[in-house]
């Protein structure tokens, strides 16, 4: 590993002072002269159909400047969401939206609004849906098929199936793929487990919620927002608001998490542009918790069927995966199918097929969610592979090692051409090495199943991947005669500090200090670059990437400017200490505040009135806006690729379960992560565990609950969807992580992004644990582990409801 | 009328800084007002507008009404004494460790800090029906939602159901009702002291009240007698997730033992009923019994008897059986 300067320490980012003090300014902090706000009329029923509404005593309200109706917005073609509806299709969905001077005055003149409505059938679980006579979501189909809306019905046969707690193999299935010889890898199993496992649906529930105020001026229209990317997310709006995309101007320097659900910005950002271009004012919409919880997105249900055939020695043989996902009302969610891509990732089995289909329900919009699909994946299997282990005689270990993935592994759906992708490096053996270390794997395990009094003691582990990056994105940044490095990013600041820990690569090339460097983001009409969505973890890998390139391309130009004055040529200079200097003479050569000036004096390329051609539009157009001030850093990251960047996480769990109350507790958790280079060892820390917690919540609390005779949610709140919180935390020591700290081949600098698979790391390695804990008793095959499930199991009471059922 | 749950809907407030001038508003106002402590029952209901009082009195300026006092026979915990200042009161901690562990049992490190105790006891129900506005017997309809086989009801009662089958969800509660504590409630000019076993209504007394708190009354303190201090008194609460959470069942044990025998106790729980719930059958089974794991066990036993569980929430039985046996049988927690 080189020795760099900066990539790989700690440091503290610039925003960080206002973060903690309260000055961060997040979308909901922002005012304007006459601004008013809006509040949403939203569907009380899961299905229904506006049949009348009459508004005229709200806008007869003092106070009451205007009200937003489906009319007002662009029309979607379906099964895609428009915004609001006369048929809403989930219990929240906005209908209409009113803006007064006050939210007051709004909310009042909403309960002044008559709506007449016509009950429409719902569905709130895929399974019901795809019953016989199941109720459809839609009027116009339950799924998707060869990319039309279509109606998939399975048989009573199939019924029969559902109604024992199984998946159907021979159902209707929309999708497939399929790779290797399933039949010969069964044939050939020395062990073969068959279960249907259910995972829940959960909200995304960042702790800032996706408000948004918006104004028009001059034809630009201003929107601050909060989401992850800020790049990207203006080709979105414009395409939401029919404008051009240079008369859209974001800000949006802080965001408070979206894991997901705000990749480039939310669709209900509409509300307030649409509504200050009806009425002409500045219109903030502040979005309440429980409004979040009904169009903030939600990671899809999956209810699966798995084989999986084993040889004694554990590798996996075959597995074959029937996924029937929980889609939501819109849109088509691909969870149900990614997950085979991550299976076949972790597990390597020697044939897969994936077979599926993804069912419509009359609940919130579904989205990508942290390792959308990997994690569920992780959840669902990783409490299998525990199992096999477990009848096979193998540790959990040895099992992740044997299938372990390494180098440029296969794995996924085969393309056009029939192969399979690979990863750009995997190095997940050393990371399973290490991370045993850290946890004290041999030590522990010889507690497991231990029972002190009522407490059992459980051990688990568990392989969890996604993707880590993305390439091709730009750099951007003026070294300014006064010596300073303006560097430019485009990346969204959602919370994880890559977009600071990124610009770090540009200053390493340069050797410059980072205090020589002053960061620009967090707003478009700030001459941002062309960057990556803030999504799939693809930042640190992309902009490390873009970065580097843009540091090399100041070294070169800074190397030119002194080969031009001092003689000689370029590869004679050497960069250090803020000058380019002579190798070997270090006294000739020049300071990068007087190579800023003579780049300005040589203009052409040097200070930005020549561009590279490869660069994206946006790059140019803030590259020409920025020329002339210094000596101008533009380049397009076109290093070598080698595959799909994956990382990976190894998650090690201890937990203690009460065998008399059913309450699980966490005693100690380590992630043991594959993600390349370090480039910010405290923030890499902090992903791991941040996406460990989240984890715990899949395993332990967090989940959606319905009343089936009514359609409706009773959690809608924090206190009873139950994301975790730090309290959830182990509390025996501290979490640990470590990495195998092997670089990534192709990222000049060996760096991945890490955010998605911690979270599946932890759910399958604390689902593990629980089962350990218990012994055979210890398999759910479903998520989450709750203390009724415990002692319903272990009192062998009857379970109140089926094994796949969904929203309970 | 279409439907909002967000803002707050406008009301009157009045900020008194004496009891006297809140029993005044509180009589002038009678049904119409709102009694406000912490705020962490109160703002759900309003800003969902569910809850729409035209007048609220909050106590949050009354000083007197948070001391902590020693009195000739125990402590006397004001009404609007935080649960942090419970939980840090040297005396409560010393005397009484077991209503200390149960406070901090309650909600969240900053709820503690903004939450009163008599918020805490007074409290009204969590079943998620009724809080989301649904027009149940408990608001005043005509049905109660969570009780359907269809319902979702893993979190509501097995005990005491008359109509609604919503639980209380007080922490301090029940080991009020262990410690014999008494409530001091205000009316006017006259004082009355209700055992805090009585304080707790059931929906067959009346289906929209948690307590006896009547318009007009003010729950002014808490007196928790010295009997039990120093006292074996075991609490323990099961919950879904340490970060914020109602119990999905408490118990609170108090045990005096003479020569090798129980010679009194009292076993309350929490979370399985509309009360909290004196379970006097186990008491009396336990009373002149050794205390070990015997007579835990049959306590347990005991306990359940006559529960009548719901669709979802069956585990309750066995999870109040354990919870009384190990009150009885293990060590308090600290």
């Amino acid at each position: 590993m080189p020795d760099y300067k900066l990539i790989g320490k700690n440091y503290t980012t610039s925003e960080l002072r206002a973060k903690v003090t309260g000055r961060a300014k997040y979308a909901e902090d922002f005012r304007a002269e006459g601004m008013v706000f809006l509040k949403l009329l939203t569907s009380p029923m899961p299905h229904a159909r506006v049949r009348s509404v009459d508004t005229s005593a709200a806008l007869a309200m003092p106070g009451v400047e205007g009200i937003l109706t489906p009319d007002d917005l662009a029309e979607i073609e379906a099964p895609n969401e428009a915004g609001l509806t006369y048929e809403p299709l989930y219990e929240g969905e906005p209908v209409l939206a009113v803006a007064a001077v006050d939210e007051p005055t709004a909310s009042a003149a909403i309960e002044a609004i008559e709506i007449e409505w016509e009950v429409l059938p719902f569905a709130l679980d895929p399974l019901d849906s795809l019953r016989p006579d199941g109720p459809n979501a839609r009027l116009d189909g339950n799924t998707m098929q060869d990319r039309e809306l279509a109606t998939v019905k399975w048989s009573d046969r199939e019924a029969s199936e559902l109604d024992e707690g199984r998946v159907p193999t021979t159902g209707l299935f929309t999708d497939e793929w399929v790779v290797g010889d399933l039949d010969t890898g069964f044939a050939a199993a020395d062990l073969i487990i068959d279960e249907s496992i259910y995972h829940q649906s959960m909200g995304h529930q960042p702790l800032e919620s996706r408000s948004c105020m918006a104004y028009w001026q001059n034809g630009k229209v201003y929107v601050y927002g909060s989401t992850q990317s800020t790049a990207r997310t203006v080709g979105i709006v414009a395409r939401w608001t029919g404008v051009e995309q240079e008369n859209v101007v974001l800000v949006a320097e802080y965001c408070g998490g979206g894991f997901g659900s705000k990749a480039a910005g939310a669709l209900s950002m509409v509300f307030p542009i649409a509504m200050s271009r009806k009425i002409r004012k500045p219109v903030m919409m502040r979005i309440s918790r429980r409004e979040e919880n009904a169009i903030g997105r939600a990671r899809p249900a999956v209810q699966l069927r798995a084989k999986l055939g084993f040889r004694s020695d554990g590798r996996l043989l075959a597995m074959d995966l029937f996924s029937v996902g929980d889609g939501g009302p819109y849109g088509r969610s691909g969870d149900f199918l990614s997950l085979g891509n991550i299976a076949s990732l972790i597990y390597q089995p020697e044939a897969i097929r994936i077979r599926g289909l993804n069912v419509y329900t009359n609940t919130p919009p579904r989205a990508a969610q942290r390792a959308p699909g990997g994690e569920q994946a992780v959840s669902m299997l990783a409490p299998l592979m525990d199992r096999a282990a477990r009848e096979l005689g193998v540790s959990p270990t040895e099992m992740i090692r044997i299938n372990a993935p390494s180098g440029q592994a296969k794995f996924g759906a085969p393309g056009r051409d029939g192969a399979q992708g690979n990863a750009s490096s995997a190095f997940v053996v050393e990371a399973l090495d290490k991370g045993m270390a850290e946890f004290g794997w041999a030590e522990r395990s010889r507690r497991s199943g231990e029972r002190r009094g009522t407490k059992a003691t459980g051990i688990g582990v568990a392989l969890s991947s996604f993707s880590a990056g993305s390439s091709g994105m730009d750099g951007l940044a003026v070294l300014r005669p006064d010596g300073m490095l303006q560097l430019h990013t485009g990346v969204g600041n959602l919370g994880t500090e890559s977009f600071s820990d990124c610009a770090r690569a540009a200053a390493e090339a340069l050797d410059m200090p980072w205090e020589r460097v002053e960061l620009v983001w967090g707003a478009t009409d700030r001459n941002l670059p062309w960057s990556a969505m803030s999504v799939g973890s693809q930042t640190t890998h992309a902009h490390t990437r873009a970065n580097w390139a843009l540091g090399l391309d100041i070294r070169r130009k800074l190397q030119e400017i002194a080969a031009g004055d001092l003689g000689g040529a370029p590869a004679d200079y050497d960069v250090a200490d803020e000058r380019v200097f002579r190798r070997g003479s270090r006294g000739q050569g020049l300071s990068f505040a007087r190579a800023a000036e003579r780049a300005i004096e040589l203009g052409g390329r040097y200070d930005g009135h020549e561009l590279p051609e490869d660069i994206n539009g946006m790059t140019v157009a803030s590259a020409t806006a920025l020329a002339g001030r210094g000596l101008l850093g533009v380049a397009k990251d076109n290093f070598d690729t080698g595959g799909r960047v994956m990382s990976f996480v190894v998650g090690f769990a201890e937990v203690e379960v009460d065998v008399e109350t059913g309450a699980i507790q966490m005693v100690d958790y380590v992630g043991a992560a594959d993600c390349g280079t370090v480039v910010h060892p405290r923030l890499l820390g902090s992903q791991i565990h941040s996406g460990g917690i989240q984890g715990f919540g899949i395993a332990l609390s967090q989940k959606w609950v319905y009343d089936r005779r009514w359609g409706l949610a009773v959690s809608k709140r924090f206190y009873n969807n139950r994301p975790p919180g730090i309290l959830d935390v182990p509390h025996e020591r501290p979490m640990g992580w470590v990495t195998a700290d092997e670089p990534d081949p192709f990222n000049p600098l060996g760096a991945k992004g890490i955010g998605e698979p911690a979270i599946g790391a932890a759910s399958g390695a604390v689902l593990c644990a629980i089962a350990d804990a218990l012994g055979g008793e210890g398999q759910f095959y479903r998520s989450p582990v709750t203390a009724d499930m415990v002692l319903t199991k272990l009192e062998q009471l009857p379970a109140p409801h089926g094994r796949l059922v969904n929203h309970v | 009328m279409a439907v909002i749950r967000d803002v707050i809907p406008q009301l009157e407030l009045f900020q008194p800084s004496s009891t006297d001038d809140a029993l005044a508003l509180l009589a002038e106002h009678g049904s119409d007002a709102w009694v406000y402590a912490g705020g962490l029952d109160t703002l759900d209901w309003f800003k969902d507008r569910v809850k729409r009082p035209r007048v609220v009195v909050d106590l949050g300026g009354i000083d007197s009404m948070r001391e902590i006092r020693s009195t000739s026979d125990g402590i006397e915990i004001g009404a609007m004494a935080t649960l942090i200042s419970v939980i840090d009161n040297p005396e409560v901690r010393s005397q009484f460790p077991a209503l200390a562990y149960s406070a901090k049992s309650a909600a969240s490190p900053q709820i503690r800090h903004q939450g009163t105790i008599g918020g805490n006891i007074g409290q009204d129900t969590r079943c998620w029906y009724y809080r989301d506005g649904w027009t149940c017997y408990r608001a005043g309809g005509n049905i109660c939602y969570a009780s359907p086989p269809t319902a979702m009801n893993r979190e509501h009662c097995i005990l005491g159901a008359s109509r609604c089958v919503a639980v209380n969800p007080s922490d301090t509660a029940p080991t009020l009702v262990a410690l014999e504590a008494e409530m001091v409630v205000r009316r006017g000019n006259s004082e009355r002291v209700v055992a805090a076993e009585d304080f707790f209504v059931g929906p067959e007394i009346d289906i929209e009240r948690m307590t006896v708190l009547e318009p007009g009354d003010l729950l002014m303190s808490i007196r928790v007698p010295s009997k039990w201090a120093n006292s074996r008194v075991y609490f323990e609460k099961v919950r879904d997730r340490d970060s914020w959470d109602f119990p999905l069942a408490n118990v609170a044990t108090a045990i005096r033992e003479n020569g090798g025998t129980i010679e009194e106790a009292r076993v309350v729980v929490n979370g399985v009923a509309p009360t909290p719930v004196r379970l006097t059958a186990v008491e009396s089974a336990i009373i002149g019994q050794p205390r070990n794991e015997q007579t835990a066990e049959q306590a347990g036993n005991v306990s359940i008897q006559g529960v009548a569980p719901l669709t979802h929430n069956g585990y309750k039985v066995n999870l109040m059986k354990n919870l009384v046996k190990r009150s009885i049988r293990d060590e308090p927690l600290a």
